[in-house]
C-alpha cells in the first residue's frame, strides 16, 4: 500500500494556488523550521468573499497537499465559511492522511485562521458573532 | 536515457541491497535439498550441518577470524545487542560499569546502552565532530579504570564516515578494555582484518552486502565471554539457541564470498562515481556534504539542502525513478530529524532537508548524471514555493549553509 492516498499525491504533485499575493488583505504563517513544517497563506478578500488565495509551504508531502487542499476549500467562499474550516475537513477532502501526518492538516487550518486574524486586525474589526 | 523506459535507480543500498544471484541460488539449493535440522544425526541433518560449518569458515576467512569465533544471529541489531550485553555482564562482575560509545551510533547500540543506563551503567557518548569522525586522543582521555567496553561503529549508516578503527582498537587493547564495532555498513565494502584492527567483537548483517534479510553474525574473539540473549538449545556453541536458518546462512556466505572477491575493483568504481555525484550536487547553492569527504564509504553521499524538507524531495525523486532516503523528521516518524545529523552539528532547520544517496556496485556515470540533474531540479522546484527559502533570499533570515 502506498504511503498516501491518490488525492494527496495529486495535490502534492500538482499543488493548486501556489505562490504569493503581493497586495494580500491577510497573510498568515504557522509552524517552524525546527519541526520541519512552515505554511504561509495569502488571502485576497472582496466584500466577504475570499476572491483569491495563495500558499507557500516548506514541509513534507502531506503538508504541501494539505495546504493545496485547504486553499481549494476556501477559494471563492465567504469568509464566515473559511473561519469554520476544520483540519478534519481538509484531511477528509484528501481521502485521509496517515495518523502521524494529521498535524499537517491542523497546520493548514491554523494557517488559514492566522491569515484571517491578520485580515481582521488590519481592518480593525472582529468576525461577526453567529 | 530513453524516454520510453522508466528509469529505476536504486540508490538506497545503505538501507538494504538487492540479493545477488549467487545468494539466491545458494538459498534455493538449501531450501529444496538440504532441509534437515543441523542438530539431527542422520545424513540429511548432517548435510545441513556441513553447509552451516562451511559457511562459517568462509565468513570467518573474509575477516581473518577463526570459524569458532563466528556466531550466527538474526542480523546486525541482535549482534549489537548481544555484544554490548556480554561486555556489560563481564564488566558488572568485575565492578566496571562504564561504557563508551558515540553520539551517532545505530539505535541498536544506543537503545541497548539506554537500557543499561537504567540498570546502573554509566554511558559516555563521544563527540563525532563536524566531519563525523571520532578522535582517538579524546577516546584515550575518556577511558577510565571502570570502563568495561568501547563500542564505536566501523562506518556510519547515514553519512558513511569510516572511523579510525585500528587506532581505537590499539588504545582499547593497551588499556585492557573490550572493543566492539558495529560493522554492518562496512563488511563486504571495505577490507576488514579483525586481528590487524584489534577488534574484540564485530556485528554484521547479510542484507547490506547482497545477502538475505534476517541473518547476520557476531564475531567474538576467542576469550571474550558471550552472554546469551536467547536461551534454549545448544546451537551456536550454546551462545544462541534456536534451529539455525541454514538457507539464510548459506545465502549470506555466498553473497559475502562474491562481494569480498571483487571488493577492491568495486570500491574503486564506486568511489569514482560517488565523487562525481558529490561534485555535481555541491554545485547546488546553499548545500553541504555531510561527513568527511574522503574518509567515507565508497557508496555514500549525504547532503543537506537549505530551505526544503526531505520527505517531499524523496517523493518527487521517486516519481523520477530514484530511490533515496532522508534524515528529516517526516521520514523518521518522530518530531526530530536524524540524530546523526544533529550529532555532527547540523541544526534542525537544515537537517530536515537532508538526502542520502547510497549507490550500488553497478552504478553507471549516466545514472549519476541523471541523479545530479534530477536532484538539482527538484531542490530548485521545492525552493520556489518554500517560505523558508523566500525569507533566506530576501535577507529576512540568514543562510546557515
Amino acid at each position: 500500500m502506498a504511503l498516501y492516498s491518490e488525492k494527496v499525491m495529486d495535490h502534492f504533485r500538482n499543488p493548486r494556488n501556489v505562490g504569493v499575493i503581493e497586495d494580500a488583505d491577510g497573510v498568515g504563517e504557522v509552524g517552524n523550521a525546527k519541526c520541519g513544517d512552515i505554511m504561509k497563506m495569502y488571502l485576497k478578500i472582496d466584500g466577504d468573499i475570499i476572491s483569491d488565495v495563495k500558499f507557500e509551504t516548506f514541509g513534507c508531502g502531506s503538508a504541501i497537499a494539505s495546504s493545496s487542499m485547504a486553499t481549494e476549500l476556501i477559494k471563492g467562499r465567504p469568509v464566515a465559511e473559511a473561519l469554520e474550516l476544520t483540519n478534519k475537513a481538509v484531511a477528509e477532502a484528501l481521502d485521509g492522511l496517515p495518523a502521524y501526518k494529521m498535524h499537517c492538516s491542523v497546520l493548514a487550518e491554523e494557517a488559514i485562521k492566522s491569515a484571517l486574524d491578520d485580515y481582521y486586525s488590519r481592518k480593525g474589526t472582529a468576525p461577526e458573532e453567529k | 536515457m530513453s524516454e520510453s523506459v522508466r528509469t529505476e535507480i536504486y540508490a538506497d543500498n545503505a538501507a538494504t541491497t538487492r540479493m545477488s544471484d549467487a545468494a539466491i541460488e545458494a538459498m534455493l539449493t538449501v531450501m529444496k535439498e538440504q532441509y534437515g535440522n543441523p542438530s539431527s544425526l542422520y545424513s540429511v541433518g548432517q548435510n545441513a550441518k556441513e553447509i552451516l560449518e562451511k559457511a562459517r569458515e568462509e565468513i570467518a576467512e573474509v575477516i581473518n577470524a577463526s570459524p569458532s569465533e563466528i556466531i550466527f544471529t538474526s542480523g546486525g541489531s541482535e549482534a549489537d545487542n548481544q555484544a554490548i550485553r556480554s561486555a556489560a555482564e563481564t564488566g558488572r562482575k568485575a565492578g566496571k560499569m562504564h561504557i563508551i560509545s558515540t553520539a551517532f551510533e545505530h539505535h541498536a547500540v544506543l537503545h541497548t546502552l539506554k537500557k543499561l543506563e537504567s540498570e546502573g551503567f554509566e554511558v559516555t557518548l563521544m563527540d563525532v565532530h563536524e566531519d563525523g569522525l571520532v578522535r582517538v586522543d579524546e577516546l584515550e582521555k575518556t577511558i577510565r579504570d571502570d570502563t568495561c567496553l568501547v563500542t564505536v561503529m566501523f562506518a556510519n549508516n547515514e553519512i558513511g564516515t569510516i572511523q579510525p578503527i585500528k587506532e581505537i582498537g590499539e588504545v582499547c587493547r593497551a588499556k585492557g578494555v573490550l572493543f566492539h564495532t558495529d560493522a554492518v555498513q562496512a563488511v563486504g565494502h571495505v577490507p576488514i582484518d579483525v586481528k590487524e584492527l584489534n577488534i574484540d567483537m564485530l556485528s554484521s548483517s547479510a542484507h547490506k552486502f547482497h545477502g538475505p534479510k534476517g541473518i547476520g553474525f557476531l564475531y567474538a574473539r576467542r576469550g571474550v565471554r558471550i552472554t546469551n540473549l536467547i536461551e534454549g538449545g545448544a546451537q551456536e556453541g550454546g551462545k544462541r539457541a534456536g534451529t539455525e536458518n541454514v538457507a539464510a546462512v548459506a545465502g549470506m556466505a555466498a553473497a559475502l564470498r562474491e562481494t569480498a572477491s571483487r571488493m577492491s575493483e568495486n570500491a574503486a568504481h564506486m568511489t569514482e562515481m560517488r565523487d562525481r555525484l558529490i561534485d555535481g550536487l555541491e554545485k547546488i547553492p546553499h548545500s553541504a556534504l555531510n561527513g568527511d569527504r574522503t574518509k567515507r564509504l565508497p557508496g555514500n553521499t549525504n547532503f543537506c539542502f537549505e530551505g526544503i524538507e526531505g520527505e517531499s524531495l524523496l517523493l518527487l525523486l521517486d516519481d523520477r525513478g530514484i530511490c533515496a532516503s532522508s534524515g528529516s523528521a517526516c521520514t523518521s516518524g518522530s518530531l526530530d530529524p536524524s540524530h546523526v545529523l544533529l550529532a555532527i552539528g547540523r541544526v534542525h532547520d537544515v537537517a530536515h532537508g537532508s538526502l542520502r544517496l547510497t549507490i550500488g556496485e553497478d552504478v553507471t556515470a549516466e545514472e549519476v548524471d541523471y541523479m545530479i540533474k534530477n536532484v538539482t531540479e527538484v531542490v530548485e522546484y521545492l525552493r520556489s514555493f518554500s517560505p523558508v527559502w523566500r525569507d533566506l533570499m530576501s535577507g529576512k533570515t540568514q543562510f546557515i549553509l
